[in-house]
This record gives C-alpha cells, structure tokens and sequence, in this order.
C-alpha cells in the first residue's frame, strides 16, 4: 500500500479534544494537499473525526474551519500554484475558500467507533489513560478488515507496554505532538521494541509532509519531553521548598519563576508553565511514569495538594489560563497563590518585596522574546551566563543551581538511555519547548558547581 | 512656476501596524475617521482655522476595498464643519496618490481658483490580513496580471526586479545594500515617535535582515523585511500662494517653497521595460530638476518611495546619485544613511515610518518640510548651504504614477 493509498482512510480518537483537533487538522490538510495530485483524481479521503461528545464534536468543525483559513492563508504560495489551471480563481481569498472547502469535505465527524473499522490508519489522542488506550485498540482492531496502524499521541506511556497488552504485533507506534499541533513543530517518534518497520517509515513521511521535526526518543516512560520537563518542574519545587522558609511560599514561586524565565532567558517560567499544562496533568503524568524509574521518586506532595484544593491551571475552554500558581489576567501573571492562606497575593506587592533581593539582571542580559530572534546566539548567551556566573545575588544563585539540575536531567536522560544522544535532549527543550539553548551546554564552569 | 506655492502645516498621525506597542491585529483599532479628523484637524488648527482654506485635496488608495468606503471628498465637512459647502477632491493613483494630492493642490493654486489647499492623505489598511491585503494592492496593478502574478502581488513584482538587478549586477553586494538599507530605515523610524518601527528594539538589524529570501514561504529575492509596512496613519498639510500665507497669518519661516514639481505616466498594461531600472521615476526627477533649474548635487534630503529596499537602492540611480548598477556601493558607503551625503527617508520611509499607501506621497512631504524648517525634533539633519534642497519621489505601481517635488525653505 503506498503512503497516498493508506492516508486514503483515516481515524482519530479523540478527536474534539485540544491534541486530537490539532492532528484532526493536520490530517485534513494532509488529505487536500494528496488530493491535488493527478494519480489521486479518483480516490477518495476519508478522515473520521471520532469522538464520545456529540456536542464536542459540533464545535469541532467550526474549529477546523477557522484553522483550516489559517494554514491557507499561510500556504497561499503553494495554494495559488495548485490552483494555477483554475482561470476562474484569480484572488487570494477565492483559492483560500475552495482551499477550506476541500479541506471539511475528508471530515466525518461521528460519535460511534464502528466508523472506523475501515481505517487504514488509526490515531489515538484521547485521555492520557493507558486501560482506556488498551480497550479502544482492541475493540478496533478485533472488529476490523484492514488490520490498521495505530499512531498513539501518548506523552508518557511505554509503546512496548501498549503493544504487548493489545497484542497488536508491533503495529503500534508512538507519535507525540506537542501542544497545539498545528504550530508545534517538534514531534517525538517513538519506536515500540516490535514496531514495524514499514510503520516507521511511513511515521517519517507523514511527518516530513506534515513539516514536523522528529526527534526519535527510546521507549521509556515520559520520553525526553516530560522525562526533562517533570524533572525540571520537581526540581523547581524543590527550590521553592528551599526558598519559602525564608521569605515565605508565595515569594519563593515568585524568585523561582523569575529566575527560570528572566535570569534562564526562557519563554516562561517554571510555574507558569505547569499552570499552562495543568497541575493536574503533570500529577497525572508523574503517576504514570513513577513506576518505571525505581531509583527515582516522580512524584510531588505540593502538586498533590494544590490539586485537591482544586488549583489545577490548564486552560479554558477560549484558551485563557486558569488559576493555577499563579493568577492570570490578558496572558501576564497578577497574582500568587500564597499555600499557607490559600489565597492570591498581588504580585506587585511581592515583586516590590523581592526584585532588591533577587538582584539586577546580569549585564549583557537579553529578554528571551528578543533573543530567540537572533539565529547564531551562542556568543550572546555565553557572554551573559559569564556575567551571571560572576554574581552573587540571590537570583544568580537560583539560576546557576536551576541550570546544573537541568543539564543534569539532561545528561541522565542521555545515561538511561531515554535520548540516544544531548542533541536530541536539547533539541526537544529547543523546538518543543522553545527554549533559547538546550540543557546541555557550556555555559557555566560547571565542575565548580 | 508662474507663482510661489509654499506648504506648511504638516501633521502626521502615527504609523499604526505591526511594530507599534499599540498594535495587536485581534483587537479593534480606530478607523478611518479617527484618522482623517486627527490630521485634518492638526493642519487647520496651525493655519488658523477651517474658514481660511479654499478647498481640499484628499489623497487615498482603496478605501473602497479596505474600509467599504468610497466617496471620500465628503470627508472634508467631517474635519471641520465650516468646510462644508466648499470643493473637495478626491485623487488616487495607488501607492503615488499622496504626491499626487500635493501636485494637484499645487495646479489648483495656480490655476488662481484658490489661496489655501488642505490636502490630506489616508489609508487604514489593517482591516484586512495581510494575504488579502494582497489582491487590494493588486489592484494598483494591471487587473489582468493578477491571476497569472504572485500570491504577494508586489512582493511578487519587485522580487522579479531584484531577481533581474541581482543577475545583472551581482547578488552579494546588492544583498547587502538592502539590509543597509533596512537597517537605515528602523534606526532613522526609532527618531521619530509617531513611525511604526519607533519602538523597534531588535538587537542586531543587519543580522536580523541578512537572511536569505525564500520563495516557498513568501517571494524569491525578497525576505518581508525588504517591504515596506501595513498601514494604518493619515498626513495632512496646507498648501498656500502667498496671498494665502497672509491670510492664515503663517511666517514664511515655517515654510517651505515649492520649487518644482513633476509628474508622469507609464502605461499600466505594460510590464517594465528594463526590470533593473525605474525609468519612469528617471524621467519625472529629470524634468523636476530641469524646472527648478538646480543640479541632484544641491539636493541635501531625499524622502524615495522605498516600498522595496530594492526600489530605495534604484531610486539612488534613478536620480543620478550612483550610476546604474552602482547603487549598492552608494548605500553601503553610507552616502544614504541620516548623517551621510545626503540622507534618504529621515524618519524611516515606507520600510520604518511606514506606508499608508493613500498618505505617503502627503507624508513625505511633511518630512521635508519638517526637515528644512528644522521641526524634525530627534530626527532632524543638518542642511548646508550647499544642499538646500528637498525632494520627494513618490511611486504608484511599478513606477507607473509617479510624481516628484523639489522643495526649498522659504525666503
């Protein structure tokens, strides 16, 4: 079967929800572009958009619809050279509306599974649950004729483990977008010990047309991306348990999380980014990996709490961030989550208590938002981690400790054999996380540390 | 010229769009009026009042498509009430229209029918993305061109042109001069408060611009930092005899004095017939500078319709400053930059003020007059005795509706 032929038919599980629209997505867009091949003029796509919540779903097509404008607005080069036989399209706006339209004629949006029994390609984005994982793939591939491959967006869970339970006979694969889909750029392959090789290659080549950059992690729990970002947020309390007896809880969230953002040149900070993916989803993600790392305990009693108080972060439904660590207002952070009161402080109050304390910016500092434009940077953050490393406030010595544990987390990611080389480990904090250097650097003389 | 035709006056809204802290394209923004009124009312307000002025000139591009908007001489009553009842003009002629508002405010004066001329330019183009935003400037070009032309109808056009200019007189240096260029363009837009790229903080702009065009994603000799800006700003200034001065009660050292204007045409259902060179723009310098009677050394200031860097680095040429194909050198000598021989675009031009298209030919000429009476503020340059002179060029289309002024401060 060749790659046309078996992205001819596809399924996706999960697919109202925030990673299984995204794939949705890109799958279509995937479909209308195979569409304007001359070999493909009488073939069919087909893309089943499945999902428990009918309500969920009916949203679903009008996310697909706005989105779908966004990737043809961006692909309008392209666009205009398909269309270029088509005198009667002349305008942007014309080919982008015959654009989407092509694009929302692949989905079918259904609540019911049988659907997909005639699916070529199976892809899997629902709760990070693997018995729920493991009930869906046997019900589907019990009941179909095409023996389909099973793509898992799982962020955590072994695909050695998936496989063995569904006895899918290595055709399963773990393909882990990053979230949202359509502007993330990294993907994490994940080859199962049995995954077959065709499965593989055909992965690569969705991938490449997808413009994706692949990093293949080993198939070990959490894989690169939450194997480092678990540890880096377990690391992150740890400093504020170190901090906040000193200066209090809601100060020591506000020194760590400046500190990992502005002194560690970083998109956000630590809380802040597990605010944005959900206490409880890194709890829950924590719990999933723990097993698998004996000498290691992936786990946090403060995560543990704030979520049974119901301070979890995530987002809402519009995208806008929910209270978590920190209070959000238009995106920017307003106040703190004090643990003993169980109340948000203005974080003027705290910042007007703390800046003195954390310290001024090392010389040379550059705001991340600046320095990620920059293409060659390494001069420019060499030069400023020797300013920070010259320093004595308290800010400079929560960054020198925050970055020795991370390049730490990396460098053991690469030992266990998770990450087959540092490259790979930078390259996901780089293009998953955005991160403006990877872990592994030489930035700090860090046998002194 | 028959008379003196003095300007003054000269007010300029911000250059709203990307750049501008105030900008973020989800949220609603003022429109059109908000513009218009500004500016009008900043000019009347420094001659003294609406009833002092004989008629208006407004300048713009494509409300029509931008705003749904067409009409637009009826915007004149919408300034200032006492405006009502008396002529008002709309011109267009796409991204030239506001150098064409200035030379028909100028014919008007010398036609005697009038003393005083409010000319006003606008557009508000951030209605639209930016790929839509495409075919309305499209518009500019020949209508038949369009489907067979590039997504980015005039990123698609200049690209070709540089594409040509690079083949003729090498890729690297030409490369170089236009992210000079561009450089040039956002250090001159941070000295002036109301450009668009004011608040542009980047660190390195060579190194920002020196990237490599890729046609895939946008044009093929063109990267998004060679184009001129989205726009949304309005410009306005007065136009006066000095019958006119008089009446409003203007010094003539807040003046300056219209010492030659030129305008021409080239058919817009022609492709240009040497890709490298903007001939049209050749030709109205030329008759410009033979009006005033004055050589290009004695010009001090040039404000160049750098809708492409590449444009900017052809206008170098096109007035005789470099000969053809010496224009990269001539840049990257410096000659260009704000304290070189003769600084081009003072407060960043279309690339760093920016370019609402209607208004630019308007804004460049309040540029000028700031900089001969010495009302450029941060951005101001030093006029010697030498160079007197100021000129603007201002383009619409692919050099086909240009029109260039040489200015003077007023004795």
């Amino acid at each position: 079967m060749t790659y046309d032929e078996r992205l001819s038919n596809v399924s996706i599980l999960g697919a109202a929800g925030k990673m299984g629209s995204g794939i949705l997505l890109l799958t279509a867009v995937e479909m209308a572009d195979l569409s304007f091949k001359k070999e493909n003029e009488n073939q069919t796509f087909i893309l089943n958009a499945i999902d428990v919540s009918d309500k969920a779903l009916a949203g679903l097509v009008d996310y697909i619809r706005v989105q779908a404008r966004k990737i043809a607005e961006k692909k309008i080069v392209f666009l205009r050279d398909a269309y270029s036989e088509n005198r009667s399209l002349a305008y942007n706006d014309e080919i982008i509306d015959e654009y989407i339209a092509k694009v929302l004629s692949v989905i079918r949006p259904s609540t019911r599974i049988e659907n997909t029994f005639n699916s070529n390609v199976i892809f899997e984005a629902v709760n990070e649950n693997p018995e729920l994982k493991i009930k869906l793939f046997k019900q589907i591939d019990e009941n179909s004729d095409t023996s389909p491959w099973f793509f898992t967006n799982t962020s955590s869970v072994p695909i050695s483990y998936l496989d063995e339970k569904t006895e899918l006979e290595g055709r399963i694969i773990g393909f882990h977008f990053y979230n949202p889909p359509a502007i993330q750029k990294l993907v994490e392959l994940i080859n199962g010990k049995d995954t077959l090789p065709e499965l593989n290659d055909f992965a690569l080549e969705y991938a490449k047309r997808l413009r994706k950059f692949i990093v293949h992690s080993n198939d070990v729990a959490g894989f690169i991306g939450n194997g480092h970002f678990m540890r880096d947020a377990l690391f992150g309390i740890k400093l504020l348990n170190d901090l906040k007896s000193d200066y209090g809880f809601a100060e020591a969230v506000y020194v760590v999380n400046k500190v990992s953002q502005d002194f560690m040149v970083r998109p956000m900070g630590i809380f802040q980014l597990v605010d944005y993916v959900g206490v409880d989803v890194c709890k829950y993600i924590m719990t999933v990996m723990d097993p698998y790392f004996e000498s290691e305990d992936l786990h946090s009693d403060l995560l543990d709490q704030l979520f049974d108080r119901e301070v979890k972060g995530g987002q809402n439904s519009d995208g806008s961030q929910k209270d978590g660590f920190m209070k959000y207002e238009k995106g920017r952070i307003s106040a703190i989550y004090d643990f003993y009161n169980s109340e948000y402080v203005d974080v003027a109050t705290i910042a007007e208590k703390m800046d003195s304390l954390i310290g001024n910016y090392p010389d040379n500092h550059i705001m991340w938002k600046e320095i990620i434009k920059v293409r060659d940077r390494t001069e420019l953050l060499a030069t400023y981690f020797k300013n920070l490393d010259s320093l004595d406030s308290l800010g400079a010595k929560v960054a020198k400790e925050y970055m020795n544990a991370t390049r730490a987390i990396g460098l053991k990611l690469v030992e266990q054999n998770v990450a087959k080389t540092g490259k790979d480990v930078n390259d996901v904090m780089l293009t998953g996380f955005f991160h403006s250097y990877g872990p592994i650097n030489d930035f700090l003389p860090w046998e002194e540390l | 010229m028959r008379k003196k035709i003095y300007i003054t006056a000269g007010y300029n809204t911000i250059s709203l769009g990307t750049g501008r802290k105030e900008f973020h394209p989800k949220k609603p923004r003022p429109g059109l009026e908000h513009y218009i009124k500004e500016a009008g009312e900043a000019t009347l307000k420094l001659i003294g009042g609406a009833q002092n002025v004989d008629e208006t000139v407004i300048s713009n591009f494509n409300a029509s498509q931008y705003n749904k908007q067409a009409n637009l001489p009826g915007y004149a009553p919408f300034v200032d009430e006492k405006l009502k009842y008396k002529p008002s003009t709309r011109v267009e002629g796409a991204c030239g229209s506001g150098g064409m508002a200035v030379a028909t405010g100028i014919k008007f004066l010398l036609s005697d029918e009038s003393d005083v001329i409010l000319t006003l330019g606008f557009e508000v183009q951030n209605t639209v993305k930016a790929v839509y935003g495409a075919d309305i400037l499209a518009t500019a070009g020949w209508w038949k061109d369009r489907k067979d032309g590039h997504a980015h109808f005039f990123p698609g056009q200049f690209s070709d042109r540089a594409g040509s200019y690079y083949e003729k007189y090498g890729r690297e240096e030409t490369r170089s001069a236009m992210v000079r260029w561009y450089k040039n363009a956002i250090e001159n837009a941070r000295l002036d408060p109301t450009a668009q790229e004011y608040h542009n903080s980047d660190f390195d702009l060579e190194k920002m611009a020196d990237i490599k065009p890729n046609g895939k994603m946008f044009v093929d000799n063109l990267t998004v930092l060679d184009c001129s800006k989205v726009s949304d700003a309005a410009s306005a200034l007065a136009i006066m005899t000095e019958d006119g001065l008089v009446r409003c009660g203007i010094d003539k050292k807040d003046t300056v004095e219209i010492i030659s204007f030129a305008q021409a045409e080239d058919d817009i259902t022609t492709q240009p017939e040497d890709p490298t060179r903007l001939i049209t723009t050749e030709k109205v310098v030329k008759v410009a500078l033979e009006k005033a009677g004055i050589t290009k050394e004695q010009i001090g200031t040039v404000e160049a319709h750098d809708c492409f860097s590449i444009a900017g680095i052809m206008a170098t040429e096109a007035i005789g400053f470099a000969e053809l194909g010496k224009g990269p050198e001539y840049v990257l000598k410096g000659n260009t930059a704000h304290d070189g021989e003769v600084p081009f675009n003072t407060t960043g031009g279309l690339i760093g003020w920016g370019h609402p298209v209607g208004a630019t030919g308007v804004h460049q000429a309040v540029t000028i007059w700031q900089q001969l009476t010495g009302k450029a503020a941060d951005a101001q340059i030093i006029i010697s005795e030498t160079r007197p002179y100021g000129m603007t060029i201002n383009m619409g289309g692919d050099d086909k509706t240009v029109t260039c002024i040489i200015y003077k401060k007023a004795e």
